[in-house]
């Protein structure tokens, strides 16, 4: 028997006004995944995230926890569960008559009974994390807006709670910015193990971070699957947002976005199957940064991220097709080759990386360890998309090593 | 069609609203005691009250005093001329102190500080409502009510009293400026019949006229703030109206209730 899912809302109804926002939603959100929560605006993503938490009581319907309905705790009982959760606020909702450190310090200072030496001590530490320690004693309307949600995002990790909601984390941030954050999330959710529930308008880029997305759509919950699903759904309302949403190119490097890749996949995997023109795949990931546990780090990640994709694109040809396949992961697509030509292009792409990195990232780059790895595959006429994908990441290799500036 | 519906039938209408009043003052009073337990709750929020001192008391203390010295200047002025006509000018004295410490001290105090704290606090408490600052608090499973009310709630009953004696004090200066030193009347008379008409009776029900008005005062302000997002008018413009409703209610609540008072302390 399966343990039930951590939250679970059903039938959860919840009228505004005149406005019907929550019409019958049924979600579950498993322990320890990302569930991204899409859909238009005013669809009700951030009603249904205040009812998870609490902030809101539905209207009908039950909200469960661990099997367990709100409706049925008590006071001390739902104070504690709170306990369990964190929330990023869409329009951060700092405290605007507290500094930067205050700010972070509160959750712990006013709930946990911890001695001020040790609040201190937690606060600076996701204070320097987030690269945050300079302005820990400004005000929160001396701060840009992108440094606002950083200091959010520290406020809601501060207490290492087990649940992190997100309501529109990235909205309003430049696409270095935006990636930066998506990665922080997931690098902390690897190595905080939270249930993370994010409320997003940043398709594609939320389909890498997450393990589970929920369109919502007038009310009620449209579909709900992995992030394959939803991409290769042939639901025409999901259809159209997902496209709506969708650049034919990806903000952060320019090449082409995933959807567009996969279309592409298809398309040579089906002249192989008819015509049997062979083609490879590269897939290239940029690694070993996750050691670096501050923003920096993951800003660094994404501008090497945006400066490897120029050189990518720099050493193709225009049949070839390069996109995204990951937060910190592209793929080539090369028709009419096989794999030593593959190989080829592999080996011209690692000869001149060097000169290339250092002259456009340089920068940015320095004193972070990293390293660039690539799996080449051929095409079988008789695998599938996902056994070639598969090779290819089996076959990953290091072809580039960051060298520590000495 | 509001107005149709007033004109159709105007008894319910006005019914309808002695009603919607009555609940509202339900409301206040219940978010007042709300408040005004949790403050014993430990621990103890020290801190917060004496910021909350400072805020209300402190930094009152100048309009109170220059209000003060007006009034008082005002009441020997126009006492001395009044009582110059029946040539009882040496009772000037007792009527400047009793009007200041029956009714001018607390009663002005209370406007003065509605004028500069009490439309602060409504705006700060309804700014941090519609920038979700408290829905924030709730979520980190903080009391807002404790943690932004309760403070405030304290700090008012302590202030008040405190700022309605400087007001009687500074205003009994203020009728000696204008009643002897610049009248003539004889300082001695002005302030031996000050002293001798002033029963602590007196000074009692000034205090605790100024600390019903702190409840007042205190409870209005914060809930209009605290029930911002329940106005059909959101954002920048339900907090304007809310500052507002604050300092128009409270000021009426104050002169009501010091007609209520006065009645049942004379």
């Amino acid at each position: 028997m399966t343990s039930p899912p951590l939250i679970q809302l059903q039938d959860v109804v919840k009228t505004l006004g005149v406005q019907r926002v929550l019409d019958g939603v049924n979600l579950s959100i498993q322990r320890g995944e990302i569930t991204a929560v899409i859909g238009k605006s005013g669809s009700g993503k951030s009603v249904l995230l205040k009812h998870v938490i609490g902030l809101l009581e539905p209207d009908q319907g039950e909200i469960l926890f661990d099997g367990r309905p709100r409706s049925a705790m008590n006071s001390a009982e739902r104070s504690a569960l709170k306990r369990r959760f964190s929330y990023v606020f869409q329009d951060t909702a700092l405290f605007d008559f507290l500094n930067v450190f205050e700010n972070v310090a509160l959750p712990l200072a006013e709930r946990h009974a911890l001695p001020p030496a040790e609040v201190a001590r937690r606060v600076r530490d996701k204070l320097s994390q987030l690269d945050l320690h300079a302005v820990e004693t400004k005000y929160p309307s001396q701060l840009s807006g992108g440094m606002k949600k950083r200091v959010a995002l520290a406020r809601a990790l501060v207490t290492e709670p087990e649940i992190v909601l997100f309501d529109e984390p990235t909205t309003g941030l430049d696409p270095i910015r935006k990636n930066a954050v998506h990665s922080m999330i997931i690098d902390y959710q690897r190595r905080l193990g939270f249930t993370g529930v994010v409320v997003s308008h940043e398709i594609p880029d939320i389909f890498f971070i997450s393990q589970r997305v929920a369109m919502i759509d007038d009310g009620r919950i449209l579909i709900e699957g992995t992030p394959e699903e939803i991409q290769l759904s042939s639901n025409r309302e999901v259809r159209r947002f997902v496209e709506g949403l969708e650049s034919p190119h990806d903000d952060l490097t320019g090449i082409d976005s995933a959807a567009i890749g996969h279309k592409r996949l298809l398309q040579e995997m089906s002249r192989l199957q008819r015509f049997r023109i062979p083609f490879s795949i590269v897939l290239l990931a940029v690694e070993g940064l996750e050691g670096v546990d501050r923003i920096e780090g993951h800003m660094a990640g994404q501008a090497l991220f945006k400066a490897f994709a120029g050189h990518v694109i720099q050493n193709t040809y225009i049949t070839d097709t390069c996109f995204r396949f990951g937060i910190n992961k592209m793929m080539v697509v090369l028709p009419d080759t096989d794999k030593a030509r593959a190989r080829d292009f592999y080996h011209k792409l690692a000869r001149t990386m060097n000169s290339h990195l250092h002259h456009s990232a340089g920068e940015a780059l320095k004193g972070f360890d990293f390293n660039v790895s690539a799996g080449v595959a051929q095409a079988d006429v008789d695998s599938s998309l996902e056994e070639l994908v598969a090779a290819a990441e089996q076959g990953k290799t290091i072809f580039y090593q960051s060298r520590e500036a000495s | 069609m509001d107005l149709i519906v007033t004109l159709k039938n105007p008894i319910a209408a006005v019914g309808r609203e002695v009603l919607d009043f009555i609940r509202l003052m339900g409301r206040m009073f219940l978010f007042f005691l709300w408040g005004f337990l949790l403050i014993f709750q430990p621990p103890f929020q020290f801190d917060k009250i004496r910021q909350q001192v400072y805020f209300i008391g402190m930094k009152s203390v100048f309009v109170i005093c220059l209000t003060a010295v007006f009034t008082g200047l005002v009441l020997g002025l126009q006492g001395y001329y009044a009582l110059v006509k029946y040539g009882s000018t040496a009772a000037l004295g007792s009527a400047v102190a009793l009007s200041l410490v029956r009714e001018m001290g607390p009663v002005l105090t209370a406007i003065m500080v509605i004028a500069r704290a009490g439309s602060a606090m409504a705006a700060e408490i309804g700014i941090m409502r519609v920038s979700e600052q408290i829905d924030a608090l709730e979520t980190m499973d903080i009391n807002p009510m404790r943690y932004l009310i309760s403070p405030r709630i304290a700090a008012a009953l302590v202030c008040f009293p405190l700022l309605t004696a400087l007001f009687d004090v500074v205003g009994l200066y203020g009728g000696y400026l204008s009643g002897s030193a610049l009248l003539g009347l004889n300082p001695a008379f002005y302030f031996s019949r000050a002293q001798s008409s002033v029963e602590m009776s007196d000074i009692v029900g000034g205090f605790i006229k100024s600390i019903v008005f702190a409840m007042v005062v205190v409870t209005v302000c914060c809930f209009q703030g605290y029930y911002t997002h329940t106005r059909t008018e959101y954002g920048a413009k339900g907090v304007s109206l809310s500052t507002t409703q604050a300092v128009v209610i409270s000021c009426v609540l104050v002169l009501v209730t010091d007609y209520v008072l006065t009645t049942f302390l004379l």
